[in-house]
């Protein structure tokens, strides 16, 4: 599913090079469970945001699915993370201004699905996750776990092969936490490849791989398959 | 893949209404700059038709023939010799109307005379003209007719009199029919000017008109005062000019004597002036708009700073480059065409206000000016908002996530 060769990210911070990810080779079969620890600084969420495209790296190839994805065009990339990955957050990043219907919708609405198809898909991701009552709140009528679980629906509602998740129970309470965690391993049970980014050695844990990265380098990795 | 243009228009709508006050802010802004240049257009045109208005009053096509030369070319020989210059005449005035370039001619003779009826009595302005008169200066009858069509040098005694001659001669009794008496001569009253009969330089109100060759009688003169001609169209006003000048040379035993002014250069020369103005003022006002449009630019920077974390979050969620820019654009785009809407509103309403304090300016903006007006805001807001629509489609979507 996920191959990475040679992957090497490097940041100029004022005039000094800053290796944030330093030669990573790592290869995620399909509907793995993946965990990536390791210390503040160590690389763990540039390599997550490579892996959702949503950053390029300075030298190294990245195939996903098959498809080297490492050059392709600004538009090509937007239509991969569109349709192909999903994301949850620590913040949860919801808009505001808008309902849970409506940032579940978000994903189908760039990708230009007619209302009359946007709608019952966005219901049955809501009902999923137990939000069927929550649809048209807006976020800041929703507590931590329920947001949460808003962002994970909007993240669901393309059916995306790979769910990327950066400290997704970093802000929420331990019960919240631990509803969340649940929801995506039973998403993962499905057949969604998983790969969580966490701090928390507890969650980390419950993944059947788990990377440990230090200094911008794999230090560890238990459980490949 | 691609963004439907009705979700991206509300997509732009919400975004629009979760920021209420920047939005205002922008709003009056362009609405502010729209309803200047409405205004002042508005308030140029109106002068313009205003001036343009009063000068037609006096008659379309118009030439005004005068006795004399008004150049002052110095020393020629009648200067020498102490000569006064030739009279016109009614037989000048019958050569004129021979010419193929002139519609009308109506001779004009002025003087003062004595009015009485019954005991009534009062000294009064007399214009000895002709049945063309009324067509030339556009003036229009309450009662009865206009001098007859006869030939000039018949002395029909008939009069055409003001209604305030009217009601001071006759009061509440019909005047229709009645004679009056001018000076020492009687004339019988077939007409009375319309109220509205105003022309610059004449209150008609306060005027007998009567056939030409009976005024000349009344003065003993057979000269007239000055000659009004109307050309055939406006192509003809310059021709004309010239073979009324060159046929009046001929009849005055080759000497140059008269004057002719043509009514439509001096106005061509105001409506040129207050047209520029209108361009100038107008052009002022539009600087406004740029303003706005700074101001836009500015805002647009504020409201992508601090969305940046959605504009992030969207691009996470696979919006394109090109999506980000559209969706900022439209954003701009909806304003400004808000912005136009309430800017036209707001500038009717104040060219209605002027227009309701000074009834004699007509304060219209042209309509082309309300459509250029509505374009350049629309230009104005989409150039603006390029630039804050090409710093968001660039953020970095990791920068812009995390905020680092």
């Amino acid at each position: 599913m996920i191959e990475l060769r040679g992957i090497h990210r490097h940041f100029r911070v004022g005039d000094q090079e800053v290796h944030a990810l330093d030669g990573i080779d790592l290869q995620i079969t399909a509907g793995a469970y993946v965990s990536i620890m390791g210390p503040s600084g160590s690389g763990k969420s540039t390599l997550l945001n490579l892996l959702g495209l949503l950053d390029r790296p300075s030298a190294g190839s990245y195939r996903l699915d098959g498809r080297d994805v490492t050059d392709l065009s600004d538009l090509q990339q937007a239509a991969v993370r569109n349709q192909k990955i999903g994301f949850v957050f620590q913040m949860f990043h919801l808009v505001p201004r808008l309902s849970a219907a409506e940032n579940v919708a978000l994903p189908l609405l760039l990708a230009g699905v007619p209302p009359r198809e946007r709608t019952p898909r966005v219901v049955q991701a809501l009902t999923e996750l137990g939000l069927a009552e929550r649809m048209q709140h807006k976020p800041d009528q929703l507590y931590g776990g329920q947001r949460q679980r808003v962002a994970i629906a909007r993240a669901t509602v393309t059916e995306p092969e790979l769910l990327l998740a950066d400290e997704p129970t970093g802000n929420l309470d331990h019960h919240s936490g631990q509803e969340v965690i649940r929801i995506l391993e039973s998403l993962n049970a499905r057949g969604i490849t998983l790969v969580m980014v966490t701090h928390d050695p507890e969650m980390g844990q419950r993944a059947r791989r788990r990377l440990h990265m230090l200094d911008g380098r794999l230090e560890q990795d238990h459980g490949a398959a | 893949m691609g963004l439907r243009s009705e979700d991206l228009v509300r997509f732009s709508w919400g975004a629009l209404h979760g920021y209420p006050a920047r939005t205002l802010l922008m709003l009056l802004a362009m609405a502010i700059g729209v309803a200047a240049v409405l205004i002042l257009t508005a308030l140029g045109e109106g002068a313009r038709r205003y001036v343009v208005g009063e000068f037609a009053s006096l008659g379309t096509n118009l030439l005004i023939v005068l006795p004399g030369r008004s150049e002052t070319a110095g020393i020629n020989p009648s200067t020498l010799m102490g000569e006064t210059p030739r009279d016109l005449t009614l037989d000048d005035a019958l050569a004129l109307q021979r010419s193929p370039l002139v519609r009308r001619i109506a001779p004009i003779n002025v003087g003062s005379a004595p009015v009485s009826h019954d005991s009534r009595s009062r000294d009064i302005l007399v214009l000895g003209s002709s049945h063309e008169l009324l067509a030339i200066r556009h003036w229009e009858l309450a009662q009865g007719r206009f001098l007859p069509a006869v030939d000039l040098d018949r002395a029909v005694p008939v009069a055409v009199i003001g209604s305030k001659v009217r009601d001071e001669l006759f009061g509440a009794d019909p005047a229709l029919g009645e004679w009056i008496r001018l000076g020492e001569r009687r004339f019988r009253v077939i007409g009375i000017m319309a109220s509205e009969g105003r022309s610059i330089g004449v209150d008609v109100q306060d005027t007998a008109i009567v056939p030409v060759a009976s005024a000349q009688q009344l003065f003993n003169t057979s000269s007239l005062f000055r000659l009004l001609v109307e050309a055939r169209d406006r192509e003809a006003i310059a021709p004309a000019r010239r073979q009324i000048l060159e046929i009046l040379r001929k009849r005055h035993q080759g000497e140059r004597d008269v004057t002719v002014i043509t009514q439509d250069a001096v106005l061509a020369t105001f409506d040129e002036i207050l047209g520029a103005l209108t361009y100038a003022v107008g052009g002022i006002a539009a600087i406004s708009l740029a303003v706005a449009g700074i101001l836009i630019m500015n805002l647009m920077l504020v409201a992508v700073s601090e969305r940046t974390a959605e504009i992030g979050l969207l691009k996470a969620l696979g919006a394109s480059h090109g999506q980000i820019l559209g969706l900022i654009l439209v954003e701009a785009l909806l304003l400004s065409l808000l912005g136009a809407l309430l800017g036209l509103l707001l500038g009717e309403l104040g060219c209605w206000l002027i227009r309701a304090s000074f009834p004699v300016l007509p304060a219209y903006a042209p309509f082309w000016v309300v459509l250029a007006v509505v374009a350049l805001t629309l230009l104005t807001g989409l150039l603006f908002s390029l630039l804050p629509a090409r710093r968001a489609a660039r953020l970095d979507p990791v920068l812009a996530l995390y905020g680092r």
